[in-house]
């Protein structure tokens, strides 16, 4: 048994995901690149090839798509990074057959880095319709690697990959093609002469070395600089780079060889491709002519994504109902069967809700994602960012940037996973960072407790709607703050493909989903398990056990059990006020009082951060009303009238509207962002932020 | 001219581009380097970005980009 490992390469929406599940029906592995929030996955099978009859263990990975082998985005680094490696033995480079001339010129690259490379030309299917012809035979010839057809889609063509993979790792010896212009390639054949001379010993070939040599890789003069060789070799380079300079009418080296390697990608399409009809393109443009419409594009898109926003927040609303219930009712059970004390009390109140909260935001993620999904297979979020990005571009965000912030005001979780659609690390952390200011689903408590409090009911509908645009504005103008002073530096370019409109696989939808849910329950499962215990244990603990006694025997002599529950209340709050959590509001209350808060607001602050629907049920209990008050009761919403005055309640709003959204979304927030620090960075901006807004209002209300 | 000034159907060739580094690379990636010929497919309402089509990709890029590319007219 042989082991082969394989490196699955080409540019993006080439087909490399849906090629690697025609090939095998083992499971997929999903993990990370080292270090990056990119997916690495993974598939290992065993094959038999008939010719030898030799086993072997196969395992390909597929790598992030690249347009070229440079650091432009985290998936083209780590894509690089990988060839570079010796993590395999041999690369399979995927090319999209229908646009042949672009996919060539990464084909150069990867022919360059000296491996030995297999060539997929994959959409044969798509190209056939298209009445694109290519000569794979001649193709081969010219490229000096085997081509394939395949068609992914058909499960076309897999065998002979397979087969033309195990002939590539028995043959042995480079035999890649890339020919350069007759001036380079003298420079290239006196570079190689020296090393015959000198009978140097490397184990790569070379004319790569040669190459890597002219092209000034700074890897390569690296390892060649300890060798004894250099001092001879160095002359001879520099005066090659003078002739090619001569030649070339320039002195940017990697200009140079990407122009040959465009000439090369380009001739060797004209050799080998023929084209006859244009049908299937056509089809692409007319879906275009529609949807990236001037007029039209952005109110159908609006469209789209109300109807998405509506199946996942009505739809997921349904099992997420149930869920709730369920939890609700094993932790009942579990306190009965563990009792009411200190086991019974973390199981029930603390580890069973957490682990709810966790899994009640699954259906509304799967919903939302499969959207997404299919907005990016089909080919659509490009030209989503197309329309959008004027606008969005002005805030330092980009035209992607969209979709996770309006996510956003469902709920922060799905929405900070959905950000992953955005490439570019800076916009993509931008639009992490200011995700919390689209006010999410949980807050509406809040506001509706406080507005229906302070504001009349006809007024309160425009207040509230008021509050989430306010957020909104917020956000854009933080977006703008950041981007001016801490994610500084030029914009990026914008240059994006716009890819075909294609049908996508559903299967394909299927596994991309089920790979975000997965890793969704795993790392946010954990960490907010972990997270809700801690939370449970600084509201009940320390315990007064006296204090308890006392109250429970006045409570079993209670007149009537009105004066019953009020007791009970009173007792709540009393164990609430001592408790860590409760002693922290007591410490935060100077830090809050410039804002009007009172201690008790301070302490719903602090609970908030856990879950912002917790903010009203600690006001309950602080309000001696009980934890089971909603944001409709109307004795809160008296009680609260009655004891906090308007321009604190004003800017409590204000408050809750900007700070640290839950512990959930804080968790998933760490994890796509890549570090903890950002954490630390996004509770300073956000804390600061709401701070100062809300120091701002109250003290304009006050002044009005 | 510049791409930016081309209207929606106007055909071009590319004569230079005035950038370097990353960003040339990238655009060379595309497919879009001197010599080659580009299509105006579509811009957006305020004129932010912009579709071209080149060999046979569509590539969107931002006016601000495409100020950088001269071309001339065909
Ligand atoms: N007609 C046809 N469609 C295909 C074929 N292979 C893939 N597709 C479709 O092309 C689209 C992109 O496929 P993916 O497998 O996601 O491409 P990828 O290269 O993995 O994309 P990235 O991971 O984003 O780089 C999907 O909608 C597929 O259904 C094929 O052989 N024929």
């Amino acid at each position: 048994m042989q082991k082969l490992t394989i490196a699955l390469a080409g540019q993006p929406n080439v087909g490399k995901s849906s090629l690697i599940n025609a090939i095998s029906s083992s499971r997929l592995k999903v993990g990370n690149f080292s270090g990056v929030t990119v997916d690495k996955t993974e598939v290992a099978f065993k094959w038999c090839d008939e010719a030898s009859c030799s086993d072997y263990e196969m395992s390909i990975i597929d790598l992030p798509g690249a347009y070229s082998l440079s650091d432009y985005t985290i998936e083209e680094k780590v894509a690089k990074k990988f060839i570079q490696s010796d993590e395999y033995d041999l690369i399979v480079n995927v090319v999209d057959a229908t646009n042949l001339q672009r996919n060539l010129l990464f084909t150069a690259e990867l022919l360059e880095s000296g491996k030995k490379v297999v060539v997929a030309l994959n959409m044969m299917d798509e190209a056939d319709k298209e009445g694109i012809k290519i000569d794979e035979k001649l193709l081969s010839e010219i490229l000096g690697v085997t081509c394939i057809k395949t068609s992914a889609s058909e499960k076309s063509g897999i065998d002979e990959l397979k087969s033309a993979i195990v002939a590539a790792y028995k043959n042995d010896g480079y035999t890649s093609k890339v020919k350069y212009s007759d001036h380079i390639e003298e420079e290239i054949a006196k570079i190689v002469d020296f090393f015959k001379e000198k009978k140097y010993k490397k184990d790569i070939s070379y004319r790569i070395l040669a190459i890597k040599l002219l092209k000034e890789d700074s890897e390569t003069y690296k390892m060649m600089h300890d060798e004894p060789i250099w001092i001879e070799l160095l002359p001879l380079i520099r005066a090659s780079l003078e002739h090619i300079y001569i030649h070339s009418d320039s002195k940017d080296i990697e200009q140079i060889f990407r122009d040959e390697h465009f000439a090369f990608a380009k001739g060797a399409k004209m050799e080998a491709m023929e084209i006859s009809s244009m049908r299937a393109k056509n089809f692409t443009q007319k879906i275009d002519n529609i949807l990236i419409n001037k007029f039209l594009g952005i109110p159908l898109f609006l469209f789209f994504m109300w109807g998405l926003f509506q199946l996942t927040f009505t739809l997921g609303a349904i099992p997420v109902d149930m869920i709730d219930e369920f939890f609700t009712s094993i932790g009942v059970a579990s306190k009965s069967v563990f009792g009411e004390g200190a086991l019974g009390s973390l199981i029930g109140d603390g580890i069973v809700p957490g682990v709810g909260a966790v899994i009640m935001f699954l259906p509304n993620i799967i919903i939302l994602f499969i959207g997404i999904a299919l907005l990016e297979t089909t080919g659509y979020m490009s030209r989503v960012a197309f329309l959008l990005d004027g606008f969005f571009h002005r805030f330092g965000l980009h035209g992607k940037s969209f979709i996770p912030l309006v996510t956003g005001f469902g709920c922060s979780v799905p929405a900070y996973m959905v950000a992953r659609t955005l490439k570019n690390e800076r916009e993509r952390l931008i639009t992490l960072f200011i995700i919390g200011f689209m006010s999410c689903g949980a807050r509406l408590p809040v506001y509706v407790l406080f507005v229906g409090a302070f504001f009349s009911q006809e007024n309160a509908g425009s207040i509230l709607f008021l509050i989430y645009i306010a957020g909104a504005f917020f956000g854009l103008v933080a977006a703008k703050v950041l981007k001016m002073f801490v994610f500084k530096g030029e914009n990026e370019p914008f240059v994006m493909e716009m890819p075909k409109y294609r049908l996508p696989s559903l299967k394909l939808v299927w596994h991309t989903v089920y790979s975000q849910a997965k890793s969704y329950l795993k790392k946010a499962g954990t960490f907010i398990l972990a997270a809700s215990m801690l939370v449970w244990f600084a509201s009940n603990y320390p315990k007064d056990e006296a204090l308890t006694n006392q109250y429970q025997v006045q409570i079993e002599h209670a007149a009537s059990p009105e004066i019953q529950i009020e007791l009970q209340n009173e007792l709540k709050k009393i164990s609430l006020e001592n408790s860590y959590l409760g002693k922290t509001g007591y410490v935060l209350e100077p830090f809050f009082r410039p804002l009007g808060f009172d201690w008790k607001m301070s302490v719903a602050i602090g609970t908030g951060l856990a879950a912002k629907e917790v903010v009203v049920s600690t006001m309950g209990v602080l309000y001696s009303l009980g934890e089971d008050v909603t944001e409709e009761d109307q004795g809160l919403m008296e009680k609260i009238k009655a004891e906090i005055p308007f321009a604190s309640a004003i800017s409590f709003i204000v408050f809750v509207m900007i700070y640290l959204p839950c512990l959930a979304a804080s968790m998933v927030f760490v994890k796509e962002a890549g570090s903890w620090k950002y954490l630390w960075y996004l509770f300073l901006f956000t804390t600061t932020t709401a701070w100062i807004m809300s120091f701002l209002v109250y003290r304009a209300v006050l002044i009005l | 001219m510049l791409l930016s000034e081309l209207k929606k159907g106007d055909k071009a060739v590319i004569k230079k581009i005035n950038a370097s580094g990353a960003f040339k690379n990238r655009l060379s990636s595309m497919g879009i380097v001197e010599k080659e010929s580009v299509k105006l497919k579509e811009y957006s309402l305020a004129k932010s970005t912009m579709e071209i089509e080149v060999a046979e990709s569509y590539v969107a890029l931002r006016f601000k980009e495409a100020r950088l590319i001269e071309v001339e007219k065909i």
